[in-house]
C-alpha cells in the first residue's frame, strides 16, 4: 500500500449530481474521509438516471454515480427534520472541509450558511460551487452543464459555421469540478500556515470563462466576436476529422509545419496531386482547404482509423482515432499499460470500472475504491465518528431522521 | 495588512514554469492563487506568443492576447536551458523553488539531465509536473497530439458522441481546450503533492496525460451494459429542438413533461401567455403527461412552431431576463460579446483593469473563477515582456554580475 496524501482530512459533503461529487472525488481518491450525506427521500440525481446496470433501476445500479462517488462513505439523514439537520451541523463541527453544489443561496435557506457554520467550527473550509455564483441578479438560477456550456460561450464556437450550435453535452462539469479541487487544496494550505478557515464561492460559470478567455480579450480589444469553424485550425492543413473504413469512423490529422507536411505526403505514398503548388505551403493549402480535405478523405476512407493514426504518428504526424468508448476501454493499448482504468467490484452490480484521476503521482498515486450503498455507512458515521448510541440510533430511525 | 493577508493563498511559493502552450495555464492558475511563477522562456521568446488573436490586430510576440491571457502573474527570463550555462542558472533557480512544471517530449529533460530524479538531488522537496498530449509511460508516449487529436484520442464523452452524421465529428473552435483541461488537472496533482511534502518533506513527479484529461468519465454504458450508441442514434422517439433561434442569436431550452415540466414548460407557457402569444392548445395542454416517448412529433411541431415565433420577438439578453423573472430553465447560446455585457459578471465584479503601460492602455480582463472570504485569488500582474525580468531575478535575486549579464546575453544564454 502506498502512502494516501490526503489521509486525515476530513469532508461534509452535500454535493449532488456531477460537479460536486466529481470534485470531492478527488479529495477521497486520494485518501480523505469523505461523508456523502444524502437521503433516499431525494436522492443524488445520478442514482435515479439511467445507465443502470443490466438496465435495472436501482439506487445503488446507476453507471455515472458509481464512477463519481468512489471511496466516499454514505449517510442519509433527513434535512428536512431538525434532528437531521442537527446531525449535519454535527458532522461539520467534526469536518475539515464542508462542499455542496446547490444553486447559489441553498445552503444558506437551510441554515448551512458559512456564518452558521463558522459558529459551530470556526475553521472550516467551505465550497459553495453553484452554477452563477452566491450573488448577482442570476446567483440561484439553477441548471446543469450543457446550459452552462451555453451561457459561458463555449456553445456558440462548437460545431459548423453554417449550421446551428453544436452540441458539446455538459462540457463545463468537466471543468468547473478542477477548479473546485484547487480552490480546496489552496485553501487547505492556507489553512495550515495560517489557522484560518475559507469560505469559497466558486461559481461555475466563471470558472469555465477560464477557457475562452483569449477569445474574451479578442471582443473586448479588437471588438471580434468569436464564431464556430467546424475543425478548422487558421494556420493548419490538413486539420480536421477524417472519414475512415466503417461506420462512422474517424480519425483526426493535424499538419502544422512544412516537416510535418512533408511527412505527410510521404506516408500517403507522395501521389501527384501533393506536388500541386496549390498545396506547397501552408497559405496555399489553406486558401485550398477544401479540396484539401477531399483528397486526405480519398485516401483515409481506404484504410482503417488505427491503421491512419498508427502511420502518421510513425512519421511524427499528430493523429489519433477518434475513439468510442469500446475504443478507450477496450482497445486502446495505452490506457491500457497506463492502467487508466481501476476495476472495482460492487456487492449489487458486480464488476464495474472507472477513470483513475488524471493527475499520476509518483509516490503517492491515486487509490480507488468502489462508490457506497445509500446509507451504507448510516451505523458507522453515527456510532464511530459521532459517537451516538444504538438506543439513538432506534430513536432517530423511529423519528424518520435516518432516511 | 497582515503579510497573511496580503499574500495569495500559495504566496510563499515558488513555480519554474518551463511549459508551452501545453501548460501555459498551470502557471497562470498558480499566479492566480499568489505564487511567484517564473516564466522561463526561450531566448527571443516562447513560440506561444505568435499564436493569435493580437492587439489590434497587430501580429507581434509582444502583443499576443493569448499570451496576455496565460500568462498574467507570472514573471518573466529568458534561459536556453540547452547550454551548459543556462543547466547550471536553472539549477540555482530549483534550489529556490517549490514547482517545476514542464511540456517537454518525455525523456527530454532527462537527456539534459534535469528531469525529477536529478533535480530532488538538488531540491528533495521539489514537485516536479509534467503535462504532455500520452503521459510520460506507455506505447503512445511519443505520439503528438495537437489539440484536435487529443479531442479524437479522449474523445469518449465529446468529440465522438455529438454532431450532424453528414460531418465529421467537430473539436469546439479556437484555443486548445484539451491543453486547458490538461493544465488545470496538472494545479490539482500539484497540490495534492505539496500537501503531501508538508507532511513528509518529499516531493515527487506529477505526470498529466492530455488523453486521460480528456477521457475522464464516460463509457458508463459501454462497461455496465456493452452498449456504445452511435452519433445521431436518439434515445427517444421524437425530435426534440435543444437549440433554437432568437432575435439576434440562440438560445438552449427543451419542451419537458412530467415533474421537470415546472422547470420548463410549464413557465415559458406562461411567459408566452403574458405576451398574448400561447394558442389555447398550448395554455391547456397537460404537461404532466408530455413525454418525450408517447407526445406525437405533430404535436411537438406544433408547439415549436408557436415557440420559434415567440422566441423571434425576443433578444438574447431579453430571454435570460424572461428565463430569470419566469423561473425557466433556459440559457442563451452567449457570444464572447454577451460575456462581456453580463448583468451577472458586473455584478460579480468579474471584471478588473490590467495596465499595459508599453500599449500606453489599461485593458479590460475577465478575472477570477472565485470570491474568497481569505486571500483571494486575483491578477496582480499583466503577462511578461521577453526577458522582462532577467536583471531582476539573475541581478538582484541571483546576485549575478552586470559583466556577467552581458556575457550570457552574448552567448545565448539568456
Amino acid at each position: 500500500m502506498s502512502k494516501k496524501p490526503l489521509e486525515g482530512i476530513k469532508v461534509a459533503d452535500f454535493c449532488w449530481v456531477w460537479t460536486g461529487p466529481t470534485t470531492t472525488r478527488v479529495l477521497s481518491n486520494f485518501g480523505a474521509t469523505v461523508i456523502k450525506i444524502e437521503s433516499s427521500r431525494r436522492p443524488d440525481v445520478w442514482r435515479i438516471q439511467p445507465p443502470f446496470k443490466d438496465n435495472v433501476p436501482g439506487p445503488n445500479r446507476g453507471g455515472v454515480f458509481n464512477t463519481q462517488n468512489t471511496g466516499k462513505l454514505s449517510v442519509t439523514l433527513n434535512l428536512a427534520h431538525p434532528k437531521g439537520i442537527e446531525l449535519a451541523k454535527k458532522l461539520v463541527a467534526w469536518a475539515d472541509i464542508v462542499t455542496d453544489n446547490f444553486a447559489g443561496g441553498s445552503m444558506a435557506r437551510m441554515g448551512f450558511g458559512y456564518e452558521e457554520l463558522k459558529k459551530i467550527n470556526p475553521t472550516i473550509i467551505m465550497l459553495s460551487s453553484a452554477l452563477m455564483g452566491q450573488s448577482g441578479p442570476w446567483h440561484d438560477s439553477p441548471g446543469y452543464g450543457d446550459q452552462l456550456t451555453a451561457i459561458s460561450g463555449l456553445t456558440q464556437i462548437s460545431g459548423y459555421p453554417d449550421r446551428e450550435p453544436g452540441e458539446i453535452g455538459y462540457y463545463t462539469d468537466y471543468i468547473a469540478p478542477r477548479f473546485n479541487a484547487i480552490m480546496i487544496l489552496a485553501a487547505l494550505e492556507y489553512r495550515r500556515r495560517t489557522g484560518k478557515g475559507v469560505y469559497l464561492d466558486v461559481a461555475q460559470h466563471q470558472a469555465s470563462l477560464e477557457y475562452v478567455s483569449p477569445l474574451i480579450l479578442d471582443y473586448i480589444v479588437n471588438k471580434r466576436i468569436a464564431n464556430r469553424m467546424g475543425n478548422k485550425c487558421e494556420y493548419a492543413a490538413p486539420h480536421g476529422n477524417y472519414r475512415c473504413q466503417g461506420d462512422d469512423r474517424w480519425c483526426a490529422i493535424a499538419v502544422f509545419t512544412d516537416e510535418e507536411w512533408e511527412s505527410f505526403c510521404k506516408v500517403i505514398g507522395n501521389p501527384p496531386w501533393t506536388k500541386d503548388p496549390r498545396f506547397s505551403t501552408i497559405q496555399g493549402r489553406k486558401d485550398n482547404e477544401e479540396e484539401l480535405d477531399k483528397q486526405v478523405n480519398e485516401w483515409t476512407i481506404q484504410r482503417t482509423d488505427q491503421e491512419v493514426m498508427s502511420l502518421m504518428q510513425a512519421a511524427g504526424v499528430g493523429a489519433a482515432l477518434v475513439s468510442n468508448a469500446e475504443d478507450l476501454m477496450d482497445k486502446d493499448p495505452h490506457l491500457k499499460y497506463r492502467k487508466y482504468y481501476k476495476e472495482l467490484v460492487h456487492p449489487e452490480i458486480g464488476r464495474l470500472r472507472a477513470p483513475r484521476q488524471p493527475c499520476v503521482l509518483s509516490k503517492t498515486p491515486d487509490e480507488i475504491t468502489r462508490a457506497p450503498l445509500i446509507g451504507e455507512h448510516n451505523e458507522y458515521v453515527l456510532k464511530k465518528i459521532l459517537g451516538i448510541s444504538d438506543d439513538e440510533i432506534g430513536d432517530l430511525v423511529a423519528q424518520d431522521v435516518i432516511v | 495588512m497582515t503579510q497573511s493577508e496580503r499574500e495569495g493563498m500559495l504566496g510563499p511559493y515558488r513555480v519554474l514554469d518551463l511549459t508551452d502552450e501545453k501548460g501555459l495555464i498551470c502557471g497562470k492558475l498558480f499566479g492566480d492563487l499568489g505564487a511567484d511563477v517564473i516564466k522561463i522562456e526561450r531566448p527571443g521568446g516562447d513560440a506561444a506568443r505568435n499564436i493569435g488573436p493580437f492587439w489590434h490586430d497587430e501580429p507581434d510576440p509582444e502583443k499576443s492576447l493569448y499570451w496576455f491571457a496565460l500568462n498574467a502573474n507570472k514573471r518573466g527570463i529568458t534561459l536556453d536551458i540547452e547550454t551548459v550555462d543556462g543547466r547550471e542558472i536553472f539549477k540555482k533557480l530549483v534550489a529556490t523553488a517549490d514547482f517545476v512544471i514542464e511540456s517537454f517530449k518525455p525523456g527530454y529533460l532527462k537527456k539534459l539531465k534535469l528531469d525529477y530524479r536529478a533535480l530532488e538531488k538538488i531540491n528533495p522537496g521539489i514537485i516536479v509536473v509534467s503535462i504532455t498530449p500520452f503521459g510520460q509511460t506507455g506505447p503512445y508516449k511519443n505520439y503528438k497530439a495537437p489539440d484536435i487529436v487529443g479531442w479524437a484520442a479522449g474523445s469518449g464523452p465529446f468529440m465522438r458522441t455529438f454532431g450532424d452524421v453528414d460531418r465529421p465529428p467537430f473539436r469546439i473552435s479556437y484555443h486548445p481546450q484539451t491543453y486547458y483541461h490538461a493544465g488545470t488537472e496538472a494545479v490539482v496533482g500539484a497540490l495534492v503533492a505539496l500537501y503531501y511534502r508538508q507532511m513528509s518533506g518529499e516531493g515527487q513527479h506529477v505526470d498529466v496525460s492530455i488523453q486521460e484529461c480528456m477521457a475522464f468519465n464516460t463509457g458508463w454504458e459501454w462497461d455496465l451494459n456493452k452498449v456504445d450508441r452511435k452519433r445521431g442514434e436518439g434515445i427517444i422517439p421524437v425530435s426534440v429542438k435543444h437549440m433554437w433561434p432568437c432575435k439576434d442569436g440562440w438560445v438552449m431550452w427543451r419542451y419537458t413533461g412530467g415533474p421537470m415540466a415546472s422547470r420548463y414548460s410549464v413557465p415559458l407557457i406562461k411567459w408566452m401567455e403574458a405576451e398574448g402569444m400561447a394558442d389555447d392548445f398550448m395554455r391547456n395542454f397537460d404537461w404532466a403527461n408530455f413525454s418525450h416517448y408517447t407526445t406525437s412529433q405533430d404535436i411537438i411541431n406544433h408547439m415549436e412552431e408557436q415557440t420559434i415565433k415567440f422566441f423571434m420577438t425576443h433578444t438574447k439578453a431579453e430571454m435570460m431576463a424572461g428565463a430569470i423573472k419566469y423561473r425557466i430553465m433556459l440559457y442563451p447560446i452567449a457570444t464572447s460579446k454577451d460575456i462581456v455585457e453580463s448583468p451577472q459578471l458586473a455584478a460579480r465584479n468579474f471584471w478588473q483593469e490590467v495596465n499595459h503601460p508599453e500599449l500606453n492602455e489599461t485593458i479590460t480582463y475577465p478575472s477570477m473563477w472565485a470570491i474568497t472570504s481569505e486571500a483571494p485569488p486575483k491578477i496582480s500582474r499583466r503577462a511578461p515582456l521577453i526577458g522582462e525580468h532577467n536583471e531582476e531575478i539573475y541581478g538582484k535575486e541571483m546576485g549575478l554580475s552586470a559583466d556577467k549579464l552581458v556575457l550570457l546575453k552574448q552567448a545565448g544564454v539568456i
